[in-house]
């Protein structure tokens, strides 16, 4: 699908472009696309390495394991594949905590940590596990408690009470959660009989 | 009140993991410093590693926004969407949201802006803006650090809860307001 979605894109974005006759947007929309993504990837260096190293020292001190231990009845029933008391749980925890904690610059690494912890168990090395399509589910519909950002344009543009939707985001987020749980199990049933 | 805690607890979470991770490690026995430049040693490759799936990635949405594309997807998705509740304005939002943080935020703005944010659409876009996340981008990044190619079901799952939460961000809004 990923295929699908990239070149629909691509091709379609080029068609318009060319049948509105600025097909030279293109060009310079590829190249600032690719600028971007390798400024994102930099700018990641300093708070991966950074987390990398806190990470490593809670794994010596245990703390992980120790992590992975409390939230355990939670985490067998979301990801049956990874072993208990598994270092990836404890990172996929810190993962969202940091995430419905709108801590940005922390969870970001610590999804990468539990990807390379996920990656460890992983039987086929360029093909996404169960565990992980759950875990990036998860991940991409669990968002921060306070959205920071779109409550300083609601002040900015005069609201009376700017965190009046802090309430309806937190609801459908948990919907939405809720929704992906189940649709993973089914997608992950269906696809288990089209794999290997 | 709720609201004053989880601020607090934003605000001291990191500082309180920065000072209890490195003296439980020292308290049992591990030499801090190296295992810290230890573990870090991976961050650079870490990072690295998703540049091409990055540039991949945003070189096509790049040109879908720029082109125009976007406009032309939204004026056939409208009917569609339309039969879920969903007003024709904050369309171009919806289909934003997954694929860019930035231009997402951008159009929520611009909707908060012109219709005021405590309208319907202005409460609509902000709880749509707050309660999805940018997908594509999480998944070309969170794969792409392990050298992932194929995601499997995980694309589509991810646009199952994408719409799962304009379906719910509608109806809440609609219900509450």
């Amino acid at each position: 699908m990923v295929n699908f979605v990239w070149l629909a894109m691509v091709v379609f974005g080029i068609v318009v472009a060319g049948s509105n006759g600025n097909i030279e947007v293109v060009t310079k929309a590829a190249f600032d696309g690719a600028n971007n993504a390798v400024k994102i990837s930099i700018s990641l260096i300093a708070i991966i390495t950074f987390w990398l190293g806190i990470m490593k020292l809670a794994e010596e001190a245990g703390l992980v394991r120790a992590l992975a231990w409390l939230v355990r009845p939670v985490m067998r029933f979301l990801f049956p594949s990874v072993p208990r008391e598994h270092p990836a749980m404890g990172a996929i925890v810190m993962n969202l905590s940091a995430n419905i904690l709108g801590l940005g610059n922390a969870a970001t690494p610590m999804g990468l940590i539990a990807m390379r912890e996920l990656q460890t168990l992983n039987h086929s090395k360029d093909t996404a596990s169960d565990a992980m399509c759950t875990f990036l589910a998860l991940n991409t519909s669990c968002v921060t408690l306070i959205p920071t950002t779109i409550i300083g344009i609601r002040l900015l543009y005069g609201s009376s009470d700017p965190t009046d939707i802090v309430g309806p985001t937190i609801i459908a987020t948990a919907f939405s959660m809720l929704v992906a749980i189940v649709v993973d199990r089914m997608l992950r049933l269906f696809y288990s009989g089209k794999r290997r | 009140m709720l609201f004053a805690f989880i601020s607090e607890l934003s605000r001291w979470a990191i500082p309180v993991i920065l000072l209890v991770v490195p003296l439980v490690a020292v308290l049992r026995g591990v030499k801090v410093y190296e295992t810290f430049v230890e573990g870090a040693e991976a961050g650079f490759a870490t990072a690295v590693k998703t540049i091409p799936y990055l540039v991949a990635m945003m070189v096509a949405i790049s040109i879908f926004r720029a082109s125009g594309a976007m406009e032309v997807l939204v004026a056939s998705l409208s009917p569609l969407l339309g039969f879920v509740g969903l007003p024709a304005e904050v369309l171009p939002h919806a289909i934003m949201r997954p694929l860019s943080g930035g231009a997402a935020l951008g159009i929520a703005s611009d909707i908060v802006k012109t219709y005021g944010p405590d309208s319907f659409l202005g409460r609509l876009v902000s709880t749509m803006q707050g309660s999805c996340d940018t997908t594509f981008y999480v998944l070309t990044l969170y794969f792409g650090s392990v050298g992932i190619r194929k995601y499997r079901y995980s694309v589509l799952l991810g646009l199952v809860a994408d719409f799962t939460t304009l379906v719910a961000s509608v109806f809440i809004v609609r219900t509450l307001f």
